[in-house]
């Protein structure tokens, strides 16, 4: 059987709605040449759901900035394959990445605004490049404006904006092309706490609005609680942990996705108690468990319960409900006597309840 | 020596000081742009790599920015002879300084594009551009104060490289001060040379520092 050709083009242009925006395969990035080369990524697989808002986080020099500039051909790939909306990057050349750059946005840490332009001629850039004529540049460019909530700024030059505002004109101008996926390298980290809630909160109208995809990178653990979906772990070139959101926070399977947890959640413990824990207990020691649940209403019940169950010797040393990709979700850490009888206690509640628990260790 | 004989030497001076410093910073700046461009720009890795070209253009812009310049003036006549038809008077003198203004301002055009922020050429690329529209409408764009003061730079230097070619004929104030104030001992002719390329240096600076300012928009109070 054979497709016409112009079905062959429909189908080739509208993928069917479940395909993945982006997929990276066995993805191998190295720096320099052979001798003292460097590997940046190592053997990364990830899936890039369409509509979805994917977070990629780690820490300081994980790969996070090379992987995603692979996604627009920034930087090229070693081994593997990184396939944007069914294109392999890897095998465009010069003018088949430009026209690819022209459907995916991307957003900067530092926002990258030319200084010489106003807001208004800095959303205007990319049209400009894309070579449309000024009466269509005035069209897109005010609504955009209007989108981001700067219409009254676009007159104003780079320099007479605050953080936010530079970013808000970063975002028009990355959307300026209706580009069908939005690229963030850090977007948030040079703004202050209240600021990047509602640049997150920005992004997730649009992604909610216009149903672009966005895959963002970060090392703020509260940046893909607020928004991402999904999110993937990274640690020096590797992806140790992926899959959605709430999953991976709740029931972190990797080490370095715990410690950026205990950095971040309301349950850290006090430096001292740290420093007293032990990992095998003696006589007359307290055992100091984690406890997590879902759900904000199971808080109250749960912690009158302990008391009851466990016996009065309980203490709670640290509590919290957070919400993580829209649902909510809590912590306990408790210490109660490390004796035989009260851990078989404590056991059977928890078996009972459903609750996942972590020992953390004893102390005197 | 009368007012009126002083004043009609001073303004031809000027004149031909201005002549000079016009045609030679203009030609030499168009021909400096480019080449600024092109050493900013096509080291390894960069828009448009030429690495070995780059290396090539850098040392043949520093071999002529460190021959002095009385030297390239006399070193050049044959070459000055072919392309102004003669090697002495102001027209032959444009002919050395505008060799001279050529590597200087592609020097300092090179370190204007270097100074921008490597984020923009990124972002740029980003949104599909050519590495010719990074040129034309980032680059260019946002290192044009720096440009504008680059160009005045050169323009003041040349004021001052003008008072050389008076070894070939080539007039002026430089070569006014010398001949009269100097082997002549008129102290006043000296004198007077000296304050009107004092105010001249003045004017060119402060309208070039006006222009750069206006161009600048990364301070701008609210
Ligand atoms: N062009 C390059 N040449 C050589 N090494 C590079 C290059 N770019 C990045 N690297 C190295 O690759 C590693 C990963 O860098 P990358 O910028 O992707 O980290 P990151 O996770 O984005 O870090 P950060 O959070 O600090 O931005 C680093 O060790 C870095 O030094
Ligand atoms: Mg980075």
């Amino acid at each position: 059987m054979t497709i016409p050709d112009s079905a062959a083009d429909a189908i080739r242009h509208n993928p069917a709605q479940n395909d993945p925006m982006v997929t990276f395969e066995r993805v191998t990035k190295r720096f320099g040449n052979d001798e003292k080369s460097f590997v940046a990524l190592d053997n990364v697989d990830l899936v890039v759901g369409r509509g979805e808002i994917t977070g990629i986080i780690g820490r300081s020099g994980a790969g996070k900035s090379t992987l995603i500039r692979l996604v627009n051909g920034l930087e090229k790939v070693t081994s593997g394959r990184v396939v944007v909306d069914g294109t392999d990057v890897g095998g465009l050349g010069e003018t088949g990445l430009r026209s690819l750059r022209r459907e995916i946005g991307m957003i900067f840490q530092h926002f990258n605004l030319l200084s010489s332009r106003t807001a208004f001629d800095n959303v205007a850039l990319p049209l400009e490049i894309a070579g449309l004529d000024r009466a269509a540049i005035k069209a897109k460019v005010g609504p955009l404006l209007e989108l981001v909530g700067l219409a009254d700024r676009a007159s104003h030059y780079p320099s007479e904006l605050s953080g936010g505002q530079k970013q808000r004109v970063g975002i028009a101008r990355a959307l300026a092309t209706s580009p069908k996926l939005l690229l963030s390298d850090e977007a948030t980290s040079a703004l202050d706490p209240e600021t990047t809630q509602s640049i997150l909160a920005l992004l997730k109208r649009i992604n909610a609005e216009l149903g672009l995809t966005i895959l963002l990178i970060t090392h703020e653990m509260e940046v893909v609680k607020t928004i991402a979906s999904h999110v993937a772990v990274m640690d020096v070139g590797r992806i140790v942990e992926q899959g959605r959101t709430f999953d991976i926070f709740t029931a972190p399977k990797h080490e370095t996705t715990r410690i950026m947890l205990a950095a971040t959640s309301g349950t850290t413990l006090p430096e001292w108690l740290k420093t007293d824990l032990r990992q095998t207990p003696s006589a007359g020691d307290r055992i100091l468990v984690r406890l997590t649940f879902l759900g904000a209403t199971a808080f109250q019940p749960l912690t009158a319960r302990l008391v009851t169950e466990i016996g009065g010797d309980v203490n709670i040393l640290a509590g919290a409900i957070e919400e993580i990709a829209g649902e909510p979700f809590g912590t306990l850490v408790v210490a109660y006597p490390a004796t035989p009888d009260t851990i078989a206690r404590a056991n059977r509640f928890y078996a009972e309840t459903g609750l996942s628990t972590e020992v953390l260790g004893y102390v005197a | 020596m009368s007012p009126e004989m002083l004043f009609d030497l001073l303004w031809k001076a000027l004149l031909q000081t201005l002549h000079m410093v016009a045609v030679s910073g203009l030609i030499g700046s168009l021909i400096g742009l480019p080449i600024g461009i092109f050493l900013a720009t096509s080291g390894k890795g960069e828009l448009f790599p030429a690495p070995t070209l780059n290396k090539v253009v850098g040392l043949i812009v520093n071999a002529a920015r460190s021959t002095p310049f009385i030297i390239l003036v006399v070193a050049i006549i044959p070459f000055t002879r072919l392309l102004a038809g003669t090697s002495i008077g102001t027209k032959a003198a444009i002919v050395p300084l505008t060799i001279a203004t050529v590597p200087f301002f592609a020097r300092l055009v090179e370190a204007a594009i270097r100074e921008i922020d490597k984020g923009l050429i990124e972002a740029a690329r980003a949104m599909g551009a050519t590495p010719m529209q990074i040129v034309t409408k980032v680059l260019l764009a946002e290192a044009k104060p720096a440009i504008v003061a680059a160009f005045t730079m050169t323009i003041v230097s040349l004021i001052g490289y003008s008072a050389m070619v008076g070894a070939v004929g080539g007039g002026g104030l430089g070569d006014l001060g010398i001949r009269y104030g100097y082997q002549r001992f008129m102290p006043e002719v000296m004198l007077a040379v000296v304050v009107v390329l004092i105010v001249l240096v003045q004017l060119v600076q402060s309208a070039g520092d006006a222009l750069a300012r206006r161009f600048d928009k990364r301070n701008r109070q609210g």
